[in-house]
């Protein structure tokens, strides 16, 4: 049984191997000639400004969240969808009751505007925006 | 065919291995055969000719020329750079991707490890490559980049729902997570194919399942992620040489593998559409690869015929089209089942 599971470690060595042969090549063939010019960041030939490492929106905190909630609700329906037949109605119940559930937060999530990728300032812009200039 | 190789090779760590080196064998090919594609396509949908010269007849070698451009690169980090993350970056990418193959039926003589929850391996390790994806956003220290990964991660994450709850659908119909075993109760003709049970649920799965998997190998219309005209390139702007060929031999990888897995689900894998004519082991992989193929082209058709999506619109169409349409077909199955 668990000796299925091998070959994906062969897999993996193979994956690891190639992609470190990979990554030396250049260092084997290519020249070696950086400069302070070539080594700094790329900002589309401007001179950097500040680090990257800084704040980012919550909006993506937020995508990050809502995927890990859903995510784990669609790992439980798989073991049920593959007994599926054997469950019967029973089986097809109560996971209908788990969606229903599920959707009534998701129904939440979308009626609290947690989907909404642009937020409550540019809308009001956009309202600006669409009042006749007199 | 690992039952093959050890009835003449006594050595088992050597079957493995070489069982395991056969999807690399197909995807370093695909990968170069698929970037001349990609322009050849995009060439002459765009009424233009494409590379013409390289290699002599229609510029066959391009990809070749630029492998070998490629080598001879040097080997740059930036100084402001987090050196190892930034080393370990494409790696994690490419194993994300080429591990997924592990359990992906090339023909029904060749699988890399014939596990009982093959589906589910696959959901759960091309996830991997976000990981990647992020890592190499954040160690580049570039504002490209880290817009770019973040970017990718948001997109990837998001369509992950969809693609799993499509594929749910396979799984209630199949009552199995083996890809092998739902290979086979595709066989014969091509209506015992799952696209064409239960209409339209399955079929509307299908769909649900295209869209999201454009949107995770990050293809337009939803490549915001490498939105050339804004970003650059995204995640990999920071790498040169072979390791951004890593990082796009990654992406083609990946680009194959959710075209396989379209394939194996809903249209009959490595089976016949004609039922045992051009069937057998053999000929499987025949079928497999030009369904697999298919897609891809299907892929670049709409690469070049759509727009790019702004990410307010990506999202809408992630969490408020596919999911709920998802789940409804989900229930439909249920229901046309049991009924």
């Amino acid at each position: 049984m668990l000796e299925q599971y091998l070959p994906i470690g062969f897999m993996l060595l193979i994956g690891i191997g190639f992609g470190l042969v990979m990554g030396k090549v250049n260092e084997w063939f290519g020249p070696k000639n950086s400069n302070e010019i070539k080594l700094s960041t790329y900002e589309s030939g401007m001179p950097p400004v500040r680090s990257a490492h800084e704040r980012i929106s919550v909006k993506f905190y937020m995508v990050a969240m809502l995927f890990i909630l859903f995510d784990i609700e669609v790992v439980f329906l798989y073991p049920w969808a593959v007994n599926f037949r054997e469950l019967g109605w029973f089986g097809f119940v109560e996971m209908l009751v788990f969606i229903v559930i599920l959707m009534l937060g998701f129904l939440y999530v979308w009626k609290k505007g947690a989907l909404e990728w642009t937020g409550e300032r540019t809308k009001t812009n956009n309202s600006l925006l669409n009042k006749k200039v007199v | 065919m690992d039952q093959i190789l050890k009835s003449f090779l006594d050595n088992e760590i050597l079957v493995y291995t070489i069982m395991a080196f056969v999807p690399l064998l197909w995807i370093v090919p695909y990968a170069l055969f698929a970037v001349y594609l990609e322009r050849k396509v995009s060439a002459h949908m765009q009424d233009r000719l494409g590379p013409m010269y390289t290699g002599g007849w229609h510029g066959w070698a391009q990809t070749i020329a630029d492998i070998l451009k490629l080598i001879q690169k040097e080997d740059i980090v930036p100084a402001a750079a987090d050196k190892k993350l930034h080393l370990l970056a494409p790696y994690v990418v490419f194993i994300g991707s080429y591990a997924a193959f592990a359990t992906i039926p090339f023909s029904s003589a060749y699988i890399g490890s014939n596990i009982n929850i093959g589906l589910f391996y696959i959901i759960a390790v091309s996830s991997v490559v976000v990981a990647g994806l992020l890592m190499a956003g954040w160690s580049s220290n570039n504002k490209w980049s880290l817009f770019g990964a973040m970017r990718s991660a948001a997109q990837i994450i998001s369509y992950e729902i969809p693609t799993a709850i499509a594929i749910l659908v396979v799984v209630m119909i199949a009552g199995s997570l083996n890809l092998q075993e739902i290979n086979q109760q595709q066989s014969g003709w091509f209506w015992n194919w799952f696209v064409f049970k239960y209409p339209p649920f399955v079929l509307v799965a299908f769909l649900i399942y295209f869209v999201a998997s454009l949107a995770e190998t990050n293809r337009t219309p939803f490549d915001i992620p490498e939105a050339e005209s804004e970003l650059v390139a995204g995640y990999h702007t920071e790498y040169s040489g072979m390791k951004f060929a890593l990082f796009f031999l990654a992406e083609y990888a990946n680009m194959f593998a959710v075209s396989a897995i379209a394939a194996t689900l809903f249209f009959g894998g490595w089976n016949s559409p004609f039922g045992d004519f051009l069937g057998g082991p053999i000929w499987g992989v025949f079928w497999f690869l030009s369904k697999g193929m298919f897609f891809i082209f299907l892929q670049m058709w709409l690469r070049w015929t759509l727009p790019r999506l702004r990410v307010d619109q990506l999202m809408y169409v992630s969490w408020k089209v596919l999911i709920p349409w998802a789940f409804a077909c989900v229930v439909g199955v249920g229901l046309w089942t049991l009924l």
